[in-house]
């Protein structure tokens, strides 16, 4: 009997271990997603996306999605970044350089089927110039007139009324015509038509589902892809638009744009075989670089980019000239690219990165620590005698932390001056230096567009993104100069001027170094990755030159 | 009755936790709006505050919150404008449910059998290697582990894929990675009880019945020494439930981890307190379910 009931017992605990074996094999097998077919082609695009919608995106990886799903009336040739025709097919430039006037190509369609006119091309513009549409970048439509008057809710002297979106000097003059009225003559005014900001979105839609409007089915996009799905840190699919104006040149079907946090990670992924490109420099682990440099599928190239000092003009002792040209003459710059970042990055002294058409930087201060400890015994503090020990307000980082060092030592070696690390997190990083409480701090500038403005505006006095408290009025009026003259040769002239200004004569910067951009690909197995000035990668000119395609590969199964 | 009550006592303690983590993560410097790239005008950043209430005073704020939570709705994510808290919720979730109830399983099926071995065969070479185990198993953090783990089985053997989410063998690794630590936390502490529970005299009394040595061990120390590792396991499901920032980002895997860190180094206020809450929630109902189970395993405790 007493066996009868231990072997029951037995039987009784095998069916138990049964179930729970079975049920974790259920949870494994069910809980694990499935398997999507592969897209012709798996990049990693960087951080995840904060938007798609083109008038609010700031980050790069963001704008990358979204200029494949929107298109402006330029787009950027990507091998030079400059801006070509895109939904417009041509435009005319009054004589003054104030009135542009696009003609939309006559066959272009929403994803949807619906034309898309001139009045969308009004409505975009109106929309991202909207206070209520809160875009960041508006301020890329200010060049257009009383753009800036509208998005900053200003008072019409002569009427008495508020600035309304009508004000907004573009308009429809028949359904394939756009006018524009700008404020002044703006030379780069093509290149910001082919900025994200200025693309043209879908009306419809938009007014239909508010914010949620790029979860929504069907979602009318006017670039060459539309949005399969989009699921938050997984993965973004993109499917060709077989209704864009140049579909017939658009190789690839699916096109999978992954986001990624860690760059390991991703060269993980890139080695499996699991993803094809990596294109964000952030996803490249820079402690590897000198490994990965030599690497067939390693590709660097020069970019807008510079990492610069910046010093707190509104404290002590860095109100005074002296001071920061001491400060800045003893980095010793090289030291910084070959040892902490090693991609072979260029020593800057100035802020505008060399590449640039029709314009070259002036030279701003080299390394020359003689002339900066006299410097500094002219201010008032001999041998960094009586100098007050002051901050170095940096993001958590590791490179950033090794700068930071290498400053800290460089200072306190050739001046004798003593620098404390301010290391915080991001957030508060950014809302200590636009608040200015630092004294010197960590920065870098990436370009929008190519040309020197889109560096050098940001020193203005009312600029938020100067974030030094310095004002100078002489820089002012050059910059405001520059963009009201048409001949390019005297307008370089006058932006040189001032960055002279910048980087030489009262510099409240010390610049360190030019960005370099990395991307990875296989050249014999993708074509169209090019590397330009902008960091810029548009999804339409990638092929694969395997031939390999999604359509293709399910015709094989 | 008690659980009735202690039910009851779950809505304002999380009404508390909500009302905390909204002004908390406000308290922190700088805000969900401050980017590298300043606004072209203060304007545009006013208006931004303005479509999502941030210039409202706080309590008004927390009013409007709590009307939205009790209709079920966590707001928008104030980083991710396109998404709402509850969609981002929605999709990652699931994964990191999977992910924590995989790694859970394997701490457990580990950790208990370990332990249980290593207090029985005490000082025995056996406990020694296998607490040699648990200790190196508790000791190497997950961002260790888990490249080593891709190193070797990814792309030396090439047995897993070194990443993403997709099939069941995607699973391996990350449940590897997330649950060992815990499966040694566990055998630890099974050990402990196991060790404690043999000398009570309760076993000496069933010991000198005559019960034979798998009896004794199985049916009457097991049930006590167990308890240990039972309380353990509400805070530890809980953890592994909300996912893992290191693990989930070693192997890419689209689950919430990521967000409970870096919702509040984005202040994303909405995000951080849903997460919290969402965290709470589970904390709280594992910790009433470990209760229950105490009474189950333990006549001594009584649910009064």
């Amino acid at each position: 009997m007493a066996f009868v009931t231990a072997s029951l017992k037995q039987a009784n605990w095998i069916r138990r271990w049964a179930v729970a074996a079975c049920a974790v094999l259920a949870i494994w097998a069910t809980g694990c997603g499935h398997k999507e077919e592969r897209a012709d082609l798996v990049i990693m695009n960087g951080a995840e996306p904060e938007s798609l919608d083109p008038t609010i995106v700031t980050g790069q990886p963001d704008g990358r999605v979204a200029g494949a799903l929107f298109e402006g009336l330029t787009r950027f040739n990507p091998k030079n970044a400059k801006p070509i025709p895109g939904l417009a097919e041509r435009w005319d430039i009054s004589e003054d350089g104030q009135t542009y006037t696009f003609h939309l190509r006559p066959n272009i369609v929403w994803s949807t089927g619906e034309p898309i006119t001139a009045d969308d091309v009004v409505y975009s513009w109106r929309r991202a110039l909207d206070p209520l549409t809160a875009s960041d970048y508006a301020g890329q439509l200010y060049y257009i007139k009383n753009g800036e008057n509208f998005n900053t809710g200003k008072t019409n002297a002569a009427t008495g009324n508020r600035y309304v979106k009508e004000d907004v000097g573009v308009e429809a003059i028949d359904p394939r015509t756009v006018k524009v009225l700008l404020e002044g003559p703006t030379p780069f005014f093509l290149d910001l038509c082919a900025f994200r900001t200025l693309a043209i979105v879908p009306r419809q839609a938009i007014e239909k589902h508010g914010d949620r409007w790029l979860m929504e089915r069907p979602m009318p996009t006017s670039g060459p892809y539309t949005l399969e799905f989009w699921r938050i840190h997984d993965r973004i699919r993109v499917r060709k638009n077989p209704r864009y104006w140049d579909a017939a040149n658009i190789q690839n079907e699916l096109i999978d744009l992954l986001p990624a946090e860690s760059a390991n990670t991703a060269l993980n992924l890139y080695l499996s075989g699991e993803a094809d490109v990596i294109w964000d420099k952030n996803l490249v682990p820079s402690e590897l670089m000198d490994v990965l440099k030599g690497r067939p599928y390693v590709h660097t190239y020069d970019y807008l980019g510079t990492y610069f000092v910046r010093f707190n003009i509104t404290r002590k002792p860095f109100d005074d000239v002296r001071v920061r040209k001491a400060l800045s003459l003893v980095l010793d710059k090289k030291r910084i690219v070959e040892r902490i970042t090693r991609s072979g990055e260029k020593i800057a002294t100035c802020l505008t990165p060399p590449g640039m058409e029709g314009y070259t930087s002036p030279e701003g201060l080299g390394y020359d620590p003689e002339q900066a400890r006299k410097l500094l015994a002219e201010a008032g503090y001999p041998g960094g005698k009586g100098f007050p020990t002051f901050n170095y307000l940096f993001n958590t980082s590791e490179m950033h932390k090794q700068v930071a060092v290498e400053l800290q030592e460089m200072w306190k070696k050739e001046l004798g001056i003593n620098m404390e690390l301010r290391q915080t997190e991001w957030k508060v990083y950014l809302s200590s230096q636009s608040q200015l409480d630092y004294d010197t701090t960590r920065s870098s500038w990436i370009g929008d567009y190519v040309d020197p403005n889109t560096f050098l505006d940001m020193f203005m006095s009312g600029n938020g993104n100067n974030r030094t408290g310095w004002k100078n009025p002489k820089y002012d009026d050059l910059i405001r100069q520059a963009n009201q003259e048409r001949d390019p040769v005297k307008r370089a002239k006058i932006l040189y001027d001032a960055e002279v200004l910048l980087v030489r004569e009262d510099p409240p910067i010390a610049p360190l170094f030019f960005y370099i951009g990395v991307n990875i690909f296989d050249p014999a197995k993708v074509e169209g990755v090019h590397q330009n000035l902008l960091d810029e990668h548009p999804l339409w000119p990638l092929k694969r030159k395997d031939g390999r395609t999604a359509a293709k590969a399910a015709a094989a199964k | 009755m008690y659980f009735l009550r202690r039910i009851a006592f779950l809505v304002p303690l999380l009404l508390i936790i909500s009302f905390l983590a909204f002004m908390l993560v406000r308290v922190a410097p700088g805000g969900p709006f401050d980017k590298e790239r300043a606004p072209a005008s203060p304007e545009i950043e006013a208006n931004i505050k303005k479509k999502y209430h941030l210039d409202k005073p706080l309590l008004t704020q927390y009013g409007i919150y709590l009307k939205n939570l009790l209709q079920g709705d966590f707001g928008p994510s104030l980083k991710y404008r396109n998404h709402s808290v509850n969609d981002i919720i929605a999709q990652g979730l699931p994964v990191s449910l999977t992910l924590g109830v995989l790694a859970f399983l394997l701490a457990q099926g580990f950790g208990i059998p370990l332990g249980f071995l290593t207090a029985v065969k005490k000082g025995g070479i056996l406990d020694y290697g296998g607490s040699f185990i648990a200790l190196l198993a508790i000791c190497i953090p997950g961002f260790v582990i888990g490249p080593l783990l891709v190193l070797v089985f990814s792309i030396k053997l090439g047995w897993f894929p070194v990443g993403m989410w997709e099939t069941p063998m995607h699973a391996v690794l990350p449940t590897l990675a997330l649950g060992l630590y815990f499966g040694g936390k566990v055998a630890r502490l099974m050990r402990e009880g196991m060790l404690g529970t043999l000398n009570s005299e309760f076993i000496t009394t069933a010991r000198a019945k005559g019960l034979s040595e798998t009896q004794v061990l199985v049916k009457h120390a097991f049930r006590i020494a167990v308890l240990p590792v039972v309380s353990y396991s509400g805070p530890l499901l809980a953890d592994l439930l909300v996912g893992s920032f290191v693990v989930e980002n070693i192997f890419r895997v689209p689950g919430i981890g990521v967000f409970l860190v870096n919702s509040s180094l984005n202040r994303d206020y909405t995000m951080v307190v849903g997460l919290v809450l969402l965290y709470a929630v589970l904390l709280l109902v594992l910790n009433l379910l470990v209760d229950l189970a105490y009474s189950m395993l333990d006549r001594r405790v009584k649910m009064e």
